[in-house]
């Protein structure tokens, strides 16, 4: 396969790997957020607060991921090597 | 002519003596436009200041007092010298995100200088604040709870510390340039009201984002105001 290949594959496999944990941590945030808000109405506000932190913290990560992959896909620092690679390989 | 996507597109042409690329000449010149628009809004809503007021100065009245309630809500009274910080930080990211989502605009925020410029500034006033209040004493904050674990603690504490400002860049920025990729990709795939729904979740991400951003450098600042144990 050819670098370019690889990189497409990388950062679509990448972002995926990194929303599944990230979703899932998400999911478990939001569920305990609504159980605390249904048993307690009154301290929803506080919940809502703390649970925004945490979700901004959990979200970051799938963040990282998508900023690799922009990085892969836009900003390759080995693509100048390996068009020169391709040329030799070429010739 | 070909008409150009950006309004300020020709502040490229201005910035080019500076060896900047088109993207960042894109965000500093909106930058600049959202400077002069908080500017103006906030004179023109401070040089008339009334006891019953109009509409303008209800509406800035709002916005500043919701701020000021969340800064005494999650930092304290203690934490009120940090309101104009704050709120600045927090009014120009709201606007610079809010921006991008009128046609023509492009939000400074989706550019990685813009968002790291805040985030130091954040970084460099919690470790400001924190040597004010403390003094030398704020060494320990470093130091973690155990004396005897101290030298291992301090280098994981930088490391601590060093990660908060590349982790409020990279949210923000990856946020907001995600957001811009995925509209110009659906615009390009099927540009008639496909869009929108992105464009109403920009609406949501572009709050969220900026109060995220607000309250993470609350909490920082007041971190560092608190007494180390």
């Amino acid at each position: 396969m050819s670098f370019f290949t690889m990189c497409v594959l990388a950062a679509g496999i990448g972002m995926a790997l990194g929303t599944l944990g990230t979703g899932i941590g998400q999911g478990l945030a939001v569920k305990s957020a609504v159980e605390g808000v249904s048993r307690n109405p009154g301290a929803s506000g506080k919940i809502l607060t703390t649970m925004m932190i945490g979700l901004a913290m959990i979200e970051s990560l799938a963040i990282y991921a998508l900023v690799v992959c922009l990085i892969i896909l836009f900003a390759n620092p080995y693509k100048d090597i390996a068009l020169k690679l391709a040329e030799t390989v070429a010739k | 002519m070909v008409h150009p996507l950006l309004f300020l597109e020709f502040f490229r042409n201005l910035l080019a003596p500076l060896h900047i690329t088109g993207a960042s000449a894109d965000a500093i010149a909106y930058t600049w436009l959202i400077i002069v628009l908080l500017l103006v809004l906030s004179v023109l809503t401070t040089s008339a200041l009334k006891s019953i007021p109009g509409s303008l100065q209800n509406f800035m009245e709002a916005i500043i007092g919701g701020i000021e309630n969340m800064i005494v809500d999650t930092m304290g009274e203690h934490g009120r010298p940090f309101f104009p910080l704050i709120a600045t930080l927090a009014i120009f990211v709201l606007v610079s995100n809010l921006i991008g989502l009128i046609p023509g605009f492009f939000p400074p925020t989706a550019n990685i200088n813009t968002t790291a410029a805040c985030a130091i500034i954040v970084f460099l006033s919690t470790h400001v604040v924190g040597i004010k209040h403390h003094g030398l004493h704020y060494l320990k904050h470093f130091c973690g709870p155990i004396a005897w674990l101290a030298p291992v603690m301090f280098f994981i504490e930088v490391i601590g510390h060093l990660s908060r400002p590349v982790s409020l860049t990279l949210r923000l920025f990856g946020n907001m340039n995600g957001h811009e990729l995925v509209l110009m990709i659906f615009f390009g795939l099927a540009p008639f009201l496909v869009p929108l729904p992105m464009m109403l979740m920009g609406v949501l991400v572009s709050f969220i984002q900026a109060f995220v951003f607000m309250l993470l450098a609350m909490i920082y600042i007041q971190g560092s105001l608190e007494e180390a144990h």
